[in-house]
């Protein structure tokens, strides 16, 4: 008899103060394993990253005719070494720095632009909306790829160039989701209600509008850096990205590609790296909408 | 008593777009040339069928949406001019819409969101928190208990009073009320419905009153404002209106309304088939493609609201002594 509640603990109405909206959204994604192992791998390596001459066994620049293409686990060389007997583990260390540097810095300009753009769009409407939206739309005529090796292309090689095209392919897709989110929210009765108090436009989009709007808009940026690490790879592969002898995990699978059936498994490690990182990313994004997504 | 809310002529209607280039193709006539009154310290109580233009009524007189014509003159000052500019409106005049859940920001606290409208007005955030925590009070919500709620942890009650008390921080003297209780459970609805009479009170507010509900605008309001099609049918005194109503259409709804004396039931539909498409309405009389009086002179000539004795007013032929209709002797006798 003791099992069953007594109607009264249902009435019981705890009186201590609420957690906040992004309290909330920690609690729940500490609850959720995949998106805390995710966010402590993507954490490793940037801290591996940041650190890398500290972690880094030897010099990734150091070449050795001798101890070219030596296999996974050789004496000195953890994970082998590559096509000029440089270390892999301290490649792939340092290799990082750039990698994630390419992968995120673009996408974070991206999503300040972005946003700007569709939050301007989305609250403004009528004739803004229509010059900011059908410019967007001129972008995505192009295949995303296209797109940056096109602009890559036009800049030239080079680390910082291909940073500029990078953030101009991931503009669009930020503003449309940005703008959508916008708009729906400046429907929406509270919005309304503020206009109503007397509010400017300026005030209403600080107070109301960019609260409800970041957080779906950043959830999609995070989802776009494992993208935007792909194709700054692949930049590098093609030669338009960053330059060697500087380690970067788009260029090593580049130089390595030739040793693909001599030693695969060194051949495969920087594309393992990609692999890793960018499906880490888009799995901690999922995990941060759904802990995001709280219903009434 | 002198009027602290004058509409005249007010007009609004929405184009609709299609087609090639984005033409206009079409207009809905959502609110066609209406004018009204509101006394202070009055309620006036509006209904009307969905679509009728209650809402765009109330969200011009706010100047949410902007009249395509029309005055609004607000303690006889005009808005707009420079006698009232719209500021000065809004802190006078304020709104409590339907959707309790919708007209709360769910990322702000329930005290931020009722101390946003003073701190815009430049109270102190202290100060603004301040008269937060008081009107939270004031709608029956213990402050210490909902200060720093978010809206999801409130019930649909309660949320209401949040909005209540929301548009009450700015200390305005004219309240908006937009199906306000139309969300809420019967029981719920008697509550804030009191409350609203309490508050009426103690502030010296008046209420423009919005409802598809005939009991509800019955047991609010002072006088009752029928609307049909973007037009107003009757205005009247609400004991005359609900006792004796002089349009046909105000008869009808008045049939509609479900009844507790078992001898007063019917079955039969009061009101037949749905209000006409607003982008076309009907010639003369919007009404006449339901009415069960509809004459040639209907279907001519449009009937203008006119004054039925010292206090009320009907947009109807069968009123007005020599219009034309067959009727119009016997009832305007």
């Amino acid at each position: 008899m003791s099992a069953i509640p007594t109607p009264l603990a249902v009435e019981a109405v705890p009186i201590a103060a609420s957690r906040g909206y992004w309290a909330t959204v920690f609690a729940r994604v500490r609850r959720d394993k995949l998106t805390v192992i995710c966010a402590l791998i993507l954490l490793a390596l940037v801290i591996l990253a940041i650190f890398a001459p500290w972690f880094s066994p030897q010099d990734p620049l150091a070449t050795s005719m001798l101890k070219r293409l030596a296999p996974v686990g050789s004496p000195g060389n953890l994970l082998g070494t590559d096509e000029l007997g440089r270390d892999l583990l301290s490649r792939l260390i340092w290799g990082g720095r750039l990698s994630l540097f390419i992968g995120i810095l673009p996408v974070v300009n991206a999503f300040l632009i972005g946003t700007l753009l569709g939050v301007t769009a989305g609250f403004a409407g009528g004739k803004v909306n229509t010059a900011i939206m059908r410019t967007m739309d001129v972008f995505f005529a192009f295949p995303s790829v296209l797109l940056a090796i096109a602009i890559s292309g036009v800049l030239g090689a080079g680390l910082f160039n291909s940073i500029v095209s990078l953030t101009i392919v991931f503009v669009p897709p930020i503003t449309r989701v940005a703008e959508s989110v916008t708009t729906q929210v400046r429907n929406l009765d509270y919005v309304e209600a503020a206009r109503a108090s007397g509010a400017d436009a300026l005030t209403i989009v600080r107070v109301h509008v960019l609260g409800n709007v970041l957080g779906p808009v950043f959830i999609y940026a995070t989802s776009l850096m494992s993208v935007c690490m792909i194709l700054a790879s692949g930049l590098s592969f093609l030669g338009l990205g960053t330059k060697p002898p500087s380690p970067e995990w788009g260029l090593m699978l580049n130089t390595l590609r030739t040793a693909i059936y001599t030693n695969p498994l060194v051949a495969a490690l920087p594309g393992a790296m990609i692999f890793i990182t960018s499906i880490c990313f888009n799995l901690m994004s999922d995990g941060l909408r759904q802990a995001m997504d709280i219903k009434q | 008593m002198s009027a602290l809310l004058e509409v005249l002529q007010l007009r609004k209607h929405f184009p609709i777009r299609g087609g090639l280039l984005n033409r206009q193709t079409a207009t809905v006539r959502a609110v066609d040339d209406i004018s009204f009154t509101v006394e202070a310290g009055e309620t006036l109580g509006v209904v009307g069928e969905s679509g009728c233009g209650k809402s765009t009524t109330a969200r011009l007189a706010m100047h949410l949406i902007t009249p395509d014509e029309g005055t609004i003159v607000f303690d006889g000052r005009t808005v707009g001019s420079s006698q009232m500019p719209l500021r000065d409106l809004r802190r006078q005049m304020q709104m409590v819409f339907q959707d309790s859940f919708a007209s709360l920001n769910p990322r702000l606290t329930i005290e931020e969101s009722i101390a946003f409208g003073p701190q815009v007005h430049g109270t102190p955030k202290a100060e603004a928190r301040e008269r937060a925590r008081d009107l939270l009070a004031k709608v029956g919500l213990n402050p210490a208990q909902f200060i720093r709620r978010y809206p999801h942890e409130l019930s649909g009650g309660q949320r209401q009073r949040v909005n209540i008390a929301r548009a009450l921080a700015l200390r305005p003297r004219l309240v908006i009320l937009d199906e306000s209780v139309s969300a809420l459970d019967k029981s719920v609805q008697a509550q804030v419905l009191n409350l609203l009479a309490d508050l009426k009170e103690e502030f010296g507010l008046t209420y423009l009153f919005i409802s598809h509900d005939l009991h509800v605008v019955q047991y609010m309001s002072d006088r009752v404002m029928v609307m049909y099609l973007g037009r107003i049918a009757e205005v009247g005194p609400v004991r005359a209106l609900y006792e004796n109503p002089l349009h046909p259409y105000t008869r009808g709804l008045l049939s509609a309304m479900p009844s507790l004396d078992p001898d007063k039931r019917t079955s039969a539909a009061p009101l037949i088939g749905d209000p006409p498409n607003p982008i076309n309405p009907p010639s003369g009389c919007r009404f006449r493609t339901r009415c069960p009086h509809a004459e040639a002179v209907c279907a001519e000539k449009e009937p203008v609201l006119a004054a039925v004795g010292t206090e009320r007013l009907a947009a109807c032929h069968m009123v007005v002594a020599g219009s034309g209709h067959s009727k119009a002797a016997e009832v305007a006798a």
